[in-house]
């Protein structure tokens, strides 16, 4: 519990902040309880956020120089990133949604497996093969998976399409005609708030057929 | 008479026809409003209220100004005003990543003088509660009284009766893409929006008012839409707030809401608790019904629900009160008050069913008027194989007990006026159809191709179809009450039809024939009494040389239906000793009228059902009583249905005539009765509290042992 007489206010230093007086955002001059600060981990990171790094990502078999802070994730770059010739690589078929790797709406292949983009920081993508929902089709001609969606109508809003194209894309890659139960194993790190999923398992059964 | 013609006529309409933006959605091209990076856009964010209620003495916004990276920090609340709920607005930053304001967010820093709050209905009604609200004493609303008929008589006259008291909490939409903008002042005078919204004009005109602007000086784009189902209307604070911070900084202002204040701020659908009394003549007619019941909506009111639904009842008085609690607003809900209302309606009615010994679907059958339904009961009936039911609910053996249970619903759906639209044929042949509603995953893009390509005998892909823009100046409605098609496809058929005919009249004297005795093929115009004349589209369309012909259309009122009845049946699982709950399957028989792209409309029914599955087995608000907060506000916590939920669907698309009618919210209202009233015929003990939860199951069984 922080200690209740440091008034929140003008007269606090940055320092004082981050040591973690108050750490909510929001500070009571009453009660106390309200003290408890939800983000309070969060906090103490914003100091050692500060380093930053040139990195170098490969993806969609690009190759991209990024300079991003310790604490970027993969997701951050693929969508606001900019790399150093000042072009925004603008990548933003991977969505931000739950932000805590709950949903699968920011599912990225790296190295050929399903990953959540939102819980890989950018610095650890390095040396690897990123595959975004953008690269999955060769010019013209979609991947099977996206046929298939299309065919099937396992979309409707389409905002966590591009996470469960990824994410079937890659089960489809380790297990070439999935039952429907392993269908279900194989996406259930993906959530589709409109009521996808029965087109969506039958999207990947034709997928697997033509694959 | 206008009318959508024979089914057997019909190339497109009533086909299953995959989406127009399928390609853009899958590949990720699809550009929703959270995708939109504008050159040198900002990253907006608000620092929302973590105490239920509290006095705001101060805001020293100072340091967060500071912070290298940050543009713009406002106040959004004022000193000496009042917090009302966990994540009410306080002060917004724009700063050049999100990080940086996500950091300035957490420099500001507020005074607060704490005030007693209350986050639950019973705290709220309890005699010795905080009044939160001043108009309200003891935090209720005036009850709402409807009465019908007379309640003693029909007591009197009943065989049976029963009384039960029902719940189901409050629920979050969970819109995967979250509320948001992304605001970019062209000039002082020129404002572009990007918004995640139901209503583009709406959200227009509430922009122009608020920044005193000539309404057609503001644009609204919203291209795609990740999920609305009623929270997203207006622009909230968080819209203003975005326009406000690109107002200031001079640069586009991306302000999307986190995931956490989605589930505070965004909407969500009121609780319902209910204590209904009911009784039933010995000939199984419903003869009185007396309920007394409230919900909260938060703050606000609109805690509304449905009572008595569907079946009718000679004898009726409902009583209905508004509780405020401190947190977040009610929104409309995918069928507001609907889910609510059906659950404890179709849970009463096995009850009384049960009583007078009675089969659950003969006892619908005596008291339902809507011969609608009274066809889905024999055919849902039949596609559940509900004569494999318990006849004696609880009688299966082993430890796994299956169950057979129905729901049934209503909605409107039928549409209304105020749609523009605008189909234009140009002379190189290519077809435009532009309006000002938004495709919120609907699918009302494709259905409009649908439309004007039977029309002209083109393919749908030869329609540009131009939506969820203000800039064309032709307004719709927000898709919302299930309105879009029945309001949007009226207008854009007889605005297809009329350019149809001003192409025909100037081809005729080319085909030298009468405009009546032209027709459309496919890709062709022929003249109907000589076949040999016939022209390509182009060919016709060529006729124009440097015109091109532009025709608005009419909302008619014969090519759409209000009402859409439907029935759901239910099979579960139950398993005795985990108190785990599976539903197996779920025949959905659902009326829409004319379904003009069947696929879609599937589609929808699938939604609904899962929707209401949610709402039935998972999803809760959980509110702690000491701090004030919602402590489920992710999605870790607050559970949605995922893929090990899903059960076989069979979404059957009842149409019973070839008229328009909205099916977007009708299909999630049967599902939680159905299923409640499944998982009584497993297990032979009742569950009236939404969600019905494994702890629920083991409780209830233990009571009954
Ligand atoms: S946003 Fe990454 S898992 Fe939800
Ligand atoms: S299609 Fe809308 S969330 Fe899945």
């Amino acid at each position: 519990m922080p200690e209740k007489e440091k008034k929140q206010g003008t007269n606090i230093s940055r320092r004082n902040f981050l040591k973690g007086v108050g750490t909510g955002t929001v500070a009571a001059t009453v009660a106390p309880s309200v003290l408890i600060g939800s983000e309070k981990a969060a906090d103490a990171q914003v100091d050692d956020a500060v380093a930053n790094a040139t990195i170098q990502l490969n993806i969609n078999g690009k190759s991209y120089q990024i300079e991003v802070e310790a604490r970027t994730t993969l997701l951050t770059v693929l969508r606001d990133g900019i790399d150093t010739s000042g072009s925004n690589i603008d990548l933003t078929g991977a969505k931000l949604i739950c932000d805590r790797g709950e949903c699968g709406g920011c599912t990225v292949m790296v190295d050929g497996k399903a990953v959540y983009a939102c819980m890989m920081l950018a610095i650890d993508a390095q040396g690897k093969e990123i595959t975004t929902v953008e690269g999955l089709a060769e010019g013209d001609d979609l991947h099977p998976v996206q046929d298939a969606f299309i065919q099937h109508d396992a979309l409707m809003c389409g905002f966590c399409t591009p996470g469960f194209i990824v994410s079937s894309a890659a089960l489809l890659n380790e297990n070439a005609s999935p039952t429907l139960e392993e269908i279900k194993v194989g996406l259930s790190g993906n959530t589709c708030r409109c009521g996808t999923y029965p087109f969506i398992f039958d999207a990947v059964k034709t997928a697997s057929r033509k694959m | 008479m206008a009318s959508w013609g024979e089914a057997s006529e019909s190339r497109l309409i009533g086909k299953r026809v995959t989406r127009l933006s399928g390609k853009d959605k899958v590949t990720g091209k699809a550009k929703y409003t959270f995708d939109i990076n504008e050159p040198g856009m900002l990253y907006g964010r608000i620092l929302r209220s973590e105490t239920a209620h509290a006095t705001v003495l101060g805001i020293d916004l100072s340091e967060a100004e500071a912070l290298p990276g940050v543009k713009a920090v406002i106040p959004i609340i004022e000193v000496g005003n009042k917090l009302r709920y966990q994540g009410q607005e306080i002060a917004a930053v724009a700063a050049d990543t999100d990080d940086i304001a996500k950091d300035a967010i957490r420099l500001i820093h507020v005074d607060l003088e704490e005030l007693p709050s209350v986050v639950t209905e019973a705290d709220a009604m309890a005699a010795d509660a905080p009044q939160i609200r001043e108009d309200w004493a003891g935090n209720q609303s005036e009850p709402n009284v409807r009465e019908d008929g007379d309640i003693n008589a029909g007591f009197t006259e009943a065989a049976v009766e029963v009384e039960a008291t029902y719940h189901t909490p409050v629920q979050t939409h969970v819109c995967l893409e979250t509320h948001g903008h992304v605001a970019k002042w062209e000039d002082e005078q020129n404002l572009t929006v990007w918004a995640s919204t139901q209503g583009v004009f709406g959200v227009r005109n509430d922009f122009a008012q608020h920044f005193e602007l000539p309404a057609n000086q503001v644009r609204v784009i919203t291209e795609h839409m990740g999920g609305g189902f009623g929270s997203k209307f207006g622009p909230g604070i968080e819209g203003r707030t975005a326009v406000e911070l690109a107002r200031i900084t001079g640069k586009a202002v991306k302000l999307m809401l986190t995931r956490k204040d989605e589930h505070l701020v965004a909407g969500n659908r009121p609780s319902m608790t209910q204590q209904v009394r009911a009784g039933a003549t010995s000939d199984g007619r419903l003869i009185a019904y007396d309920m007394k019941g409230y919900g909260t909506g938060g703050i606000s009111s609109g805690a509304g629900f449905t009572g008595p639904y569907v079946y009718h009842v000679p004898n009726s008085r409902a009583e209905r009160v508004n509780v405020a609690v401190n947190a977040g607003n009610q929104r409309a809900m995918r069928a507001p008050g609907h889910p609510q209302g059906a659950f404890a309606m179709d849970s009463l009615m096995d009850e009384l069913a049960e009583k007078l010994g009675m089969d659950p679907v003969e006892f619908r059958r005596i008291n339902d008027p809507n011969e609608v339904r009274q066809a889905q009961y024999t055919l849902g009936a039949q596609e559940i194989g509900w004569h494999r039911r318990n006849h004696v609910p609880g009688s299966g053996t082993g430890v796994k007990k299956r169950g057979m249970g129905l729901g049934s619903g209503q909605w409107g759906g039928g549409g209304g006026r105020g749609t523009e639209a605008r189909v234009t044929i140009n002379a190189d042949g290519t077809v435009e159809a532009v309006t000002g509603t938004q495709d919120i995953g609907t699918g009302i893009r494709t259905v409009i191709a649908m439309i004007v390509a039977e029309e002209f005998g083109l393919d749908i892909t030869d329609v540009r179809v131009n939506v969820g823009d203000s800039q064309p100046g032709l307004p719709s409605g927000g898709s919302g009450g299930s309105q879009t098609t029945p309001s949007v496809a009226p207008v854009i058929k007889t605005a297809a039809a009329a350019a149809k005919q001003k192409l025909f009249e100037r081809i005729a004297p080319l085909l030298e024939a009468p405009v009546g005795d032209l027709r459309v093929g496919t890709g062709t115009i022929y003249v109907v009494s000589d076949r040999t004349k016939t022209i390509t589209w182009k060919q016709a369309a060529g006729q124009l040389g440097m015109d091109s012909i532009s025709e608005g259309g009419t909302w008619d009122e014969e090519l759409r239906q209000n009402g859409a009845a439907g029935t759901q049946f239910a099979e579960v699982e139950v398993d005795t000793q985990t108190g785990a709950l599976r539903v197996i399957k779920i025949v959905a028989v659902q009326d829409c009228g004319l379904a003009i792209n069947r696929l879609t409309t599937e589609s929808q029914i699938n939604g609904g059902v899962i929707m209401g599955l949610g709402q039935a087995i998972l999803e809760e608000r959980f509110m702690d009583p000491e701090t004030g907060r919602m402590l489920n506000a992710n999605l870790e916590d607050y559970k949605v249905p995922g893929t090990f939920e899903i059960p076989e669907i069979q979404s059957i698309v009842f149409d019973t005539h070839r008229k328009v009618t909205g099916v977007g919210e009708p299909p999630c209202i049967p599902t939680p009765g159905a299923i409640a009233n499944a998982v009584y015929n497993a297990i032979g003990v009742r569950i009236r509290s939404l969600p019905i939860t494994p702890d629920k199951i083991l409780d209830a069984l233990a009571e009954k042992a």
